[in-house]
């Protein structure tokens, strides 16, 4: 479930960013660096947290290509699982999700989730 | 050598412009600004600057041209007044926001209802709080070399902020005067060229402009902000200094006429401080201890020198040539009284709004006011505290 240690680091860097102050912000609130966006927790925002079930999946990638954020995680042609940095957790993976009788893709609650840890 | 010539302030402004040679002009035509635009715009069609001309379809468009020329890495101008400063509202806030130097020229005018489209500074005065540099001239010989310092203000590393030019319409928008020009060379030296420092057009360095800045940036953002405007009176102070060793004329934050000495003083922006200057000389023939301070750089108030400058004195008056409804003090004496209770000086202050609209305020009627700060000086009731100049009265015996 939890982001993996290297997109660990990367993101611990990235909120130590988020305490830049008023004489370290470019000015004029200027973004000089390409692609910072993937920097932006907007994982955070989620109040549904969708749960891949690798047993079931047939790797049809419908998620994926629903997907508003990209954050389905596909290797080798394969759903591995989800980024949980970004997901807004709109859903719409598991609506589209066409795998049955039990869709591939779940939603719970993040209060859930947050228990399970 | 530098030529003195006959011309009108918008004329004089437009010539400046043509000197300063900016990379981009966007702007759209509103009396009594249009002959500034109306000019330069002949120099471009006559291939006397190089200047990339935008005639926009409203001054909301002109503003949002400057704001994307100026992220570009251009050298931008424009010029406004009333109705089309108010137009650019929103547009005003995005450019010093975004930290880009863009030169407005401000030709002063009464804003809508009813239609007037004579001088006061409630356009000016509406634009206060947008985070640009207000800078207010008495006469057309001070637009013309305000213009020219106003860039190298703006462009300032410590200030990266915009600049309104503003000048009183028709009073020095029309009328002609005689204004000494540097020479081009001259103007071109003084002014110097612009490195900008986020050009959207230097593609090897590419940058975002204008991405979403929640609660969790906006606040540094605007505390960064105000250290931009707040640098600016040194830098206003030194280019004014250069500016005089280049002219010969000299120019500050604020301007104390016969003050030091002075029992009795006005505070006034723009052109009726050159009318106060006429009668505080009036006064002094007479044997009357008065003096006047005008206050040339509003954006930022220069706070604290307005306080020095009026301590001690037994009466002021300032005249606000704008209404700010409701607030029982025009914008231009609430800033001073707060210089003043900022600094502890307890000075009794009076507060008149004057010339809404383009009433004449002649030297009678500032005599009523130095009349009337006297009487206080010589130890008579201040009374009331805010009151309109030479208003008629609704009773048709002129009383107020």
């Amino acid at each position: 479930m939890a982001v993996d240690k290297a997109e660990k680091t990367k993101y611990s860097q990235a909120s130590s960013r988020e305490k830049w102050g008023w004489r370290s912000i470019p000015l004029g609130g200027v973004i000089t660096e390409a692609g910072s966006a993937e920097l932006y927790q907007t994982g955070d925002w989620r109040s549904q947290r969708p749960v891949w079930h690798a047993d079931r999946c047939t790797n049809c990638m419908l998620c994926w290509v629903y997907c508003p954020d990209a954050s389905i995680k596909v290797e080798n042609g394969k759903v591995v699982g989800i980024d949980y940095y970004h997901c807004k957790g709109c859903g719409v993976c598991s609506a589209e999700c066409p795998v049955k009788p039990e869709k591939a893709i779940t939603m719970i609650d993040e209060a859930e989730a947050g228990k399970e840890g | 050598m530098a030529t003195r010539t006959a011309l009108t302030g918008n004329y004089a402004v437009a010539r400046a412009m043509k000197q300063i040679k900016p990379d981009v002009v966007a702007a759209y035509p509103i009396t009594p600004q249009t002959d500034v635009v109306e000019e330069f715009s002949q120099f471009v069609a006559d291939g006397l600057v190089p200047t990339e001309f935008v005639p926009c379809e409203s001054e909301h468009s002109a503003m949002s041209t400057c704001i994307g020329a100026a992220a570009a890495g251009a050298r931008v101008m424009t010029a406004t007044s009333s109705q089309g400063l108010a137009l650019m509202w929103e547009m005003l806030y995005i450019a010093s926001g975004y930290r880009l130097p863009i030169v407005m020229a401000l030709a002063n005018r009464a804003l809508s209802g009813p239609i007037n489209i004579h001088c006061d500074h409630s356009d000016g005065m509406g634009a206060r709080d947008s985070g640009w540099i207000q800078i207010y001239c008495k006469n057309q010989q001070e637009a013309y070399d305000t213009m020219l310092q106003a860039v190298r203000i703006a462009e300032h590393p410590d200030v990266l902020t915009p600049v309104m030019v503003c000048y009183d319409g028709f009073v020095v928008s029309h009328a002609m005067a005689s204004v000494e020009l540097l020479d081009d060379d001259q103007a071109a030296a003084f002014v110097g060229t612009y490195t900008p420092k986020y050009p959207l057009l230097d593609t090897k360095h590419p940058v975002t402009y204008g991405p979403l800045v929640l609660f969790d940036y906006y606040h540094e953002m605007k505390r960064q902000q105000v250290e931009g405007i707040l640098s600016a009176p040194p830098v206003i102070e030194e280019v004014g200094r250069q500016f005089g060793d280049v002219s010969g004329r000299y120019y500050g934050l604020v301007e104390p006429y016969r003050l030091d000495d002075a029992e009795v003083a006005v505070v006034a922006l723009g052109s009726a401080a050159s009318t106060c200057e006429v009668v505080v000389d009036e006064l002094r023939d007479a044997g009357v201890a008065a003096g006047s301070l005008r206050v040339r750089a509003f954006q930022p108030f220069p706070r604290d020198l307005v306080a020095k400058h009026l301590d001690g004195k037994k009466a002021v008056a300032v005249m606000d040539r704008a209404e700010s409804f409701g607030a029982r003090g025009g914008p231009l004496c609430t800033l001073v009284e707060a210089s003043l209770y900022r600094a502890g000086k307890n000075v009794p202050v009076v507060n008149y709004i004057y010339g809404l609209g383009g009433r004449d305020t002649t030297t009678k009627d500032i005599h009523s006011v130095y009349d009337r700060i006297i009487g206080i000086a010589r130890g008579g009731e201040v009374g009331q505290h805010y009151q309109y100049l030479s208003v008629r009265g609704g009773d048709g015996n002129g009383r107020n």
